[in-house]
């Protein structure tokens, strides 16, 4: 470089310095402006959160209680078993319904004819004939006896009691009477309802009654579902990773698998759904809303995912090490298994995690293999019938009954609990093994 | 060993692709169809469940009913589904479908009926309407005042409709094409209401065809606005939107009376009784169909439809009309009882 000729074409000191002092008020501007917007855009952000996750909890933190009544039901021998034999069939078969009604009718003896009474019979849930065979069941000396039981109330009543129907509406506007209203207040005053944290939601599966209805379907479903699809794109996903990466040669065909897998880790998920059902349930015959067919289809959709979060924790090892393992006389499947992918490991399972929590959260696919469905039963394996949660809440949120609302949001906000445990773990594992180089 | 098991049927019917199907015996009924009969029908499920030990709850799967009649339709077995749910009458191109795939022996059970509302926001005043009114509101072309020319809907609010209608935007929620609330929708308001257009009537005496679409076919200049078919989305919506109106099934009316109203149509208001007396023009009847050759195979399908035709689940007071479903005159009932309990299957 000619010296000279650079001092001639550089201004005196003094100007650059005057230069730099009148464009640094404009340049601290900007980047005031700058961290400004960026502000900005991240509170926007954490409103919508915040805005979302209150509007959740807001509706849905009442379903996880429920209300009960407390009703003297007297174990009529004549009604349970009047031939006396114990027999654990007729105690199975009897009219516990009628227990309900005869205890009923002693606490409102004023209520008579058809119409009355049936609206009086409705304020006990229809399962409560069921909880008092299980009573019986379990303990028959009960018969002959005066126990103070609590039956679960009918969801209006629980609606009413949590405050969600308006009492100051006209009656005809209501889900509910002036009448039952007037039964309702009156065991509240007398301390026959109380509200007890909501088992039934955790411990039942779907029902069309709101009271009885329970996540535990769509949970177990769930859990099958994500065991098959761990099962499977785990070790698919890691052993394609480490050949593509590791072993297999860099030409065109290997390119042409590396664009197809990053398009297919961006394809809609019903896509897969339709593949599911061509292939696993019209060719193979597997059987209808299985979870072993969800977990299939699922596993499809996530194996992209696990490929190119493994390829990239793979390419983040440095090359020293392999260049060492392999230097020490260590074959390439020594140097890959003792030491590459240990260290690549943490890595790999983070992206498996979050591609199992999108799995987790995935409906669209599973309406085309039959797991949009009512299930009452619990599922007990692969082949069962089963559903998921976001099918579970996508089916909730559809119906008309009010007291599905909160029943919804408390799964949403089940189904959130779960992703963050995910994503939580994924933060963990990274944290805790990751080496950075 | 499970597992192992899958594997190894999986590697059979590879060998035997498409000759032998590896899936095992069903134990429980398989229903598939209409969102609108899912919430009757998955009560009748759970009825049936609870009180009969010995099966096992039917799976109800809500596939809409075009699609659960494809399924229905896909054969006989057990990978087939046994009955299907329906918002409409089966359609001849589907039982011909059905019996080309050996399914000929359908048994039709129809359960009641389920009116269609046009329902606005409490807040608002209510509008009476005519199914004319409904038509010039939301037909893709209408003929124009002077020629009588079918011509680009110009209408913009529904006093340009009707003068005595409120000088409010047309703006309409509603289900999609592919819903089976929009085809009774179409046949029940939009069919009726443009009838006595003297273009209508002309076009019809022509090519009657054209006639068919001319009345069929809804606006898309964002007037009526497709809701997807959740129910209670367009319920949200129009506690929200003052000035919109929605179409949807009266179930969902009927438990948001606090939220929502419904307009007369044709004078006639929706309700539980003006729908069950058939008063009330848009109402439509529900059906679900029935694989006789399923019945020995599958265990419960009788006492399904025993439990489904019973006066408890469709009577009056029964437990299906506590969930918004308007039950048929006792006397229909009672045939329909008979005839589904004898496994009547359809004449075509």
């Amino acid at each position: 470089m000619n010296k000279s000729d650079d001092s001639a074409a550089t201004p005196p000191r003094r100007d650059i310095k005057a230069l730099v002092n009148a464009g640094l008020k404009r340049r601290h501007a900007a980047e005031r402006r700058f961290r400004w917007y960026g502000l900005t855009a991240i509170s926007l952000g954490l409103a919508f959160v915040v805005l979302m996750f209150a509007n959740i909890i807001g509706k849905g933190y009442p379903a996880f209680w429920q209300t009960y009544i407390e009703l003297p039901i007297t174990f009529d021998a004549a009604v349970i078993d009047p031939a006396g034999t114990r027999d654990p069939e007729t105690l199975a078969n009897a009219d516990y319904a009628a227990l309900i009604r005869a205890s009923l009718r002693g606490l409102f003896p004023q209520v008579e004819g058809r119409r009355d009474l049936r609206a009086l019979y409705g304020l006990i849930s229809s399962n409560a004939p069921h909880r008092l065979r299980g009573e019986i069941l379990a303990d028959p000396a009960l018969i002959g006896t005066t126990q103070v039981i609590q039956v679960l109330a009918s969801a209006e009543v629980d609606t009413l009691v949590k405050g969600n129907i308006n009492r100051a509406l006209d009656e005809s506007l209501r889900p509910i009477s002036d009448q039952e209203i007037a039964w309702i207040d009156q065991l509240t005053a007398d301390g026959r309802l109380t509200k007890r944290f909501n088992t039934i939601l955790f411990s039942n599966g779907d029902s069309r009654e709101p009271e009885q209805a329970g996540i535990r379907g769509a949970l177990m479903g769930s859990f099958y579902t994500l065991l098959i699809t761990f099962l499977l794109s785990f070790p698919i996903g890691v052993a394609s990773a480490v050949y593509l990466e590791e072993f297999a040669p860099k030409n065109r065909w290997t390119d042409l698998i590396e664009v197809n897998i990053n398009n297919l880790a961006a394809v809609p998920s019903i896509v897969f759904g339709l593949l599911g059902l061509a292939v696993f349930i019209n060719f193979f015959g597997l059987p209808r809303s299985a979870p072993l067919v969800g977990g299939l289809v699922l596993s499809l959709m996530t194996l992209p995912v696990i490929i190119i979060a493994g390829r990239a924790a793979l390419t983040s090892v440095p090359p020293s090490i392999r260049e060492a393992a392999l230097g020490m006389g260590a074959s390439k499947l020594q140097m890959v298994s003792h030491h590459v992918l240990p260290l690549a490991m943490p890595g790999m399972l983070t992206g498996s995690i979050i591609g199992m929590a999108r799995a987790l959260g995935e409906s669209a696919p599973l309406l085309m293999i039959g797991m949009v469905a009512f299930i009452v039963d619990v599922p007990r394996g692969f082949t069962d019938p089963a559903t998921v949660l976001p099918v579970q809440i996508y089916l909730w949120a559809d119906l008309p009954e009010r007291a599905f609302v909160e029943r919804t949001s408390a799964a949403i906000m089940v189904l959130l609990g779960f992703m963050i445990l995910m994503n939580g773990l994924a933060i963990v594992l990274r944290k805790r093994f990751e080496r950075r180089w | 060993m499970r597992k192992q098991n899958i594997i190894l049927a999986m590697a059979a019917t590879c060998a035997l692709a498409g000759v032998a199907h590896a899936q095992s015996a069903r134990d429980y009924i398989s229903i598939v169809g209409s969102s609108t009969v899912y919430p009757f029908s998955t009560t009748v499920a759970e009825h049936f469940g609870k009180a009969n030990s010995k099966f096992k709850t039917p799976k109800v799967e809500s596939t809409g009913t075009g699609g659960g009649l494809k399924l229905f339709c896909g054969g006989v077995g057990v990978q087939y589904p046994d009955m299907t749910n329906a918002s409409r009458k089966i359609k001849s191109s589907e039982v011909e479908n059905c019996a080309k795939n050996g399914v000929k022996e359908i048994v039709e059970v129809k359960i009641g009926y389920d009116g269609i509302v046009v329902a606005s926001s409490k807040k608002t005043k209510p509008m009476s309407l005519t199914r004319k009114d409904l038509w010039l509101a939301l037909a893709k072309e209408i003929p124009e005042p002077g020629t009588g020319k079918l011509v680009a809907n110009p209408l913009k609010t529904w006093k340009d409709v009707n003068p005595e209608l409120p000088a409010q935007k047309i703006e309409v929620l509603g289900p999609p094409p592919t819903s089976g609330t929009r085809d009774a929708f179409v046949e029940l308001v939009m069919d009726e209401g443009c009838k006595d257009f003297p273009a209508i009537k002309d076009l019809a005496k022509s090519d009657d065809k054209k006639a068919k679409a001319a009345c069929g076919a809804i606006r898309e200049d964002g007037a009526y606005i497709e809701a997807g078919e959740n129910d209670n989305l367009i319920v949200n919506k129009l506690v929200s939107n003052l000035n919109a109106l929605g179409i949807f099934g009266f179930s969902f009316l009927d438990e948001n009376l606090d939220k929502i109203q419904g307009e007369t149509i044709d004078g006639v208001p929706p309700n539980f009784e003006n729908i069950a007396s058939g008063k009330y023009p848009v109402s439509r009847p529900l059906f679900f169909y029935v694989k006789k050759a399923h019945v020995a195979v599958i265990p419960g399908m009788k006492e399904y439809i025993a439990e489904f035709t019973s006066e408890k689940a469709a009577g009056n007071e029964g437990y299906l009309a506590d969930k918004g479903l308007i039950p048929l005159p006792p006397a229909e009932r009672k045939q329909v009882a008979a005839d589904a309990n004898s496994l009547k299957t359809m004449t075509p």
